[in-house]
């Protein structure tokens, strides 16, 4: 495909050569996909065929944030070394430090450069899976540049092997930039709201830029300048870029088709588009004035209307600034300073590389699995699609009790094959005080777009609760792959349908849940 | 002449100590202090005080009555 990035709306004259050759790639590539074979695999969901060029592909074959295949077999994590912060958004609030809430810009503990260190050593010698170390806050990394820079520093020393991510405002971006790239920074994620300062005003109540408090129009107008120049100049330096937007309905829901565009002009490889986080007791201004998050079906809506061409991240947990693990789980309680301390650390560089490679061999596995069970519906053609919501702990198989789960992760299937299109969190409220009814309730409400469950086990009760609610609970697939599942029943929905044994009916909307995590 | 930190709303996020340009803010029981004698509010560094322009709390970093603007 002929791509020639002088074509392109929204990209400046006199690019450095290295734009224009990404922008060729990632366009000739159209990114990543869930549908390739072993070997060759994607980060969003696009749903092509097309195949990652392998510079790339080297770059988020096991990153969890950048490759959606990648999420299900390899773990990140966050250090808190960041606490500053140069802006205020209407969705935060800063005060707020509870140890049982899961959303960005939340800690328990702030570490300094050493003891993050330390605590990354501990994490990689117990978890080899941990590919990935990102400085996300609790603040800005970049408002805190001689903390995050003297971790990424003791870190790379020791680990070599662990890559290091940032993610960012952007306010700080094109000052920091030459330091940034010093430090072998393959990823940066930039939150962009908006486009348009009169869009931003509205979220970003204030900017402390240049020794200088800036507000309203103005202030978001110097955020938005620096956060395009900050994605052209990681684009020039072939950096991967992924852009983060939080969906407010009604602020900047619409506005983001725009953002999209504006992000994918200038060499952007990912956009996460993630709902509202916003509920009174967070204490934002957001949560306080009322301001609702969207619901399952129009955050779908948005990140298809945004695909296109460009890579969405429906992967995304929003997790904490100090999370541990897979993404979707945290073990952030077993490495806290006090035990992290404690650790005799041997890091053993070839251990890791040994696990690594076996969970490659069992990432390839699913995608043969899935290739194979995608074959047998090569004949069919139906405009049916249905939703899969999946009960499970990783690796890509279906290998959780339905009881136990804490999300569900929810799958599109149609002749085309079987897309992940995002999770659903259903962990109790940490106000506490819901029994296990309510929680059947929580699951419905969460999971009531999807035409089955897939679970490892599941008891009487809720089966029956979810047979009255229209959704098939599947436990005959238990410790089988996910994707190679999805499609078996698939195909049998099809060919129900067809002999007339069911009506295929479209599922209503499902929520998307606003409280507090409860690790379990 | 001196800001100071109302420290029951203060949440230690150390914004305000890597701006002042006088190094007068450190942290003091888990929270951070203003030396009010080497604060000088700013004056000919900037047009207004860092501390107060950075912090994310409102009405946390205020001038301190008790060491007004001699001006």
């Amino acid at each position: 495909m002929m791509f020639d990035a002088e074509q392109l709306p929204e990209t400046g004259e006199g690019q450095a050569k290295p734009l224009n050759d990404l922008l060729q790639k990632i366009a000739a590539s159209k990114g990543c996909e869930t549908k390739a074979g072993p070997g060759k695999s994607g980060c969003g969901s696009t749903g092509t065929e097309s195949t990652l060029p392998p510079e790339i592909w080297e770059k988020v074959k096991n990153h969890p944030c950048y490759s959606e295949q990648a999420h299900h077999h390899f773990a990140r994590m966050h250090v808190a070394v960041a606490p500053a912060c140069n802006i205020q958004c209407n969705y935060c609030n800063r005060k707020y430090d509870c140890a049982n809430e899961s959303r960005p810009g939340v800690v328990s503990e702030r570490l300094t450069p050493e003891q993050a260190a330390k605590k990354v050593f501990a994490v990689a010698s117990t978890i080899p899976q941990m590919t990935v170390l990102g400085i996300a806050g609790p603040g800005d990394p970049l408002a805190n540049p001689e903390k995050t820079f003297k971790t990424f520093e003791l870190v790379a020393q020791t680990a070599p092997d662990i890559k290091l991510c940032v993610s960012t405002n952007g306010l700080m971006l094109p000052k920091l930039i030459d330091r940034l790239c010093q430090y072998n920074i393959d990823h940066v994620t930039i939150t962009i709201n908006m486009v348009d300062p009169e869009v931003g005003a509205k979220i970003y109540p204030w900017i402390f830029y240049e020794h200088k408090r800036y507000t309203g129009v103005e202030a978001a107008r110097i955020l938005s300048e620096n956060q395009l120049r900050g994605l052209e100049m990681l684009t020039e330096r072939g950096i991967l870029c992924k852009i983060n937007s939080v969906m407010i309905p009604g602020v900047n829901d619409a506005h983001l088709v725009e953002v999209n565009k504006a992000v994918k002009a200038r060499g952007a490889f990912l956009h996460n588009i993630m709902p509202l986080i916003s509920a009174p007791e967070h204490g934002t201004v957001f949560g306080l004035n009322g301001q609702r998050g969207p619901t399952a079906q129009e955050l779908k809506a948005l990140q298809d209307a945004c695909e296109g061409d460009m890579n969405m991240m429906r992967h995304c947990r929003q997790c904490r600034a100090d999370a541990v693990g897979l993404l979707g789980e945290d073990r952030s309680d077993e490495f806290t300073t006090e035990k992290v301390m404690a650790m005799e650390i041997d890091y053993d560089l070839e251990a890791r590389k040994a696990y690594q490679a076996k969970v490659e061999a069992e990432r390839d596995a699913t995608q043969a699995a899935k290739a194979d069970e995608l074959a047998k519906l090569a004949g069919e053609n139906s405009d049916i699609a249905i939703q899969i919501a999946v009960a499970t702990k990783g690796n890509g198989r279906v290998n959780e009790h339905f009881g136990h789960a804490t999300e569900f992760q929810i799958y599109e299937v149609s002749t085309a094959g079987a897309k992940f299109i995002g999770h659903r969190r259903v962990d109790l409220y940490c106000q506490g005080g819901f029994g296990d009814d309510d929680k059947l309730e929580t699951v419905i409400r969460a999971i009531n777009d999807c035409a089955a469950v897939f679970v490892a086990r599941i008891g009487t009760c809720p089966k029956e609760g979810l047979h009255k609610a229209g959704i098939d609970p599947v436990d005959r697939f238990a410790h089988e792959y996910i994707e190679q599942s999805a499609l078996a029943y698939f195909k049998e929905y099809l060919e129900k349908v067809q002999a007339g044994g069911i009506v295929h009916v479209a599922r209503g909307d499902a929520d998307i849940r606003q409280g507090a995590f409860t690790a379990v | 002449m001196a800001y100071k930190i109302i420290a029951s709303q203060c949440t230690a996020c150390s914004a305000c100590e890597a701006e002042c340009p006088n190094a007068a803010i450190s942290v003091k029981k888990g929270v951070y202090f203003i030396d009010p004698v080497t604060c000088t509010e700013c004056v000919g560094h900037f047009d207004d005080a860092q501390c107060a322009a950075v912090c994310p709390v409102e009405g946390t970093c205020v001038p301190d009555p008790a060491h007004p603007r001699s001006a």
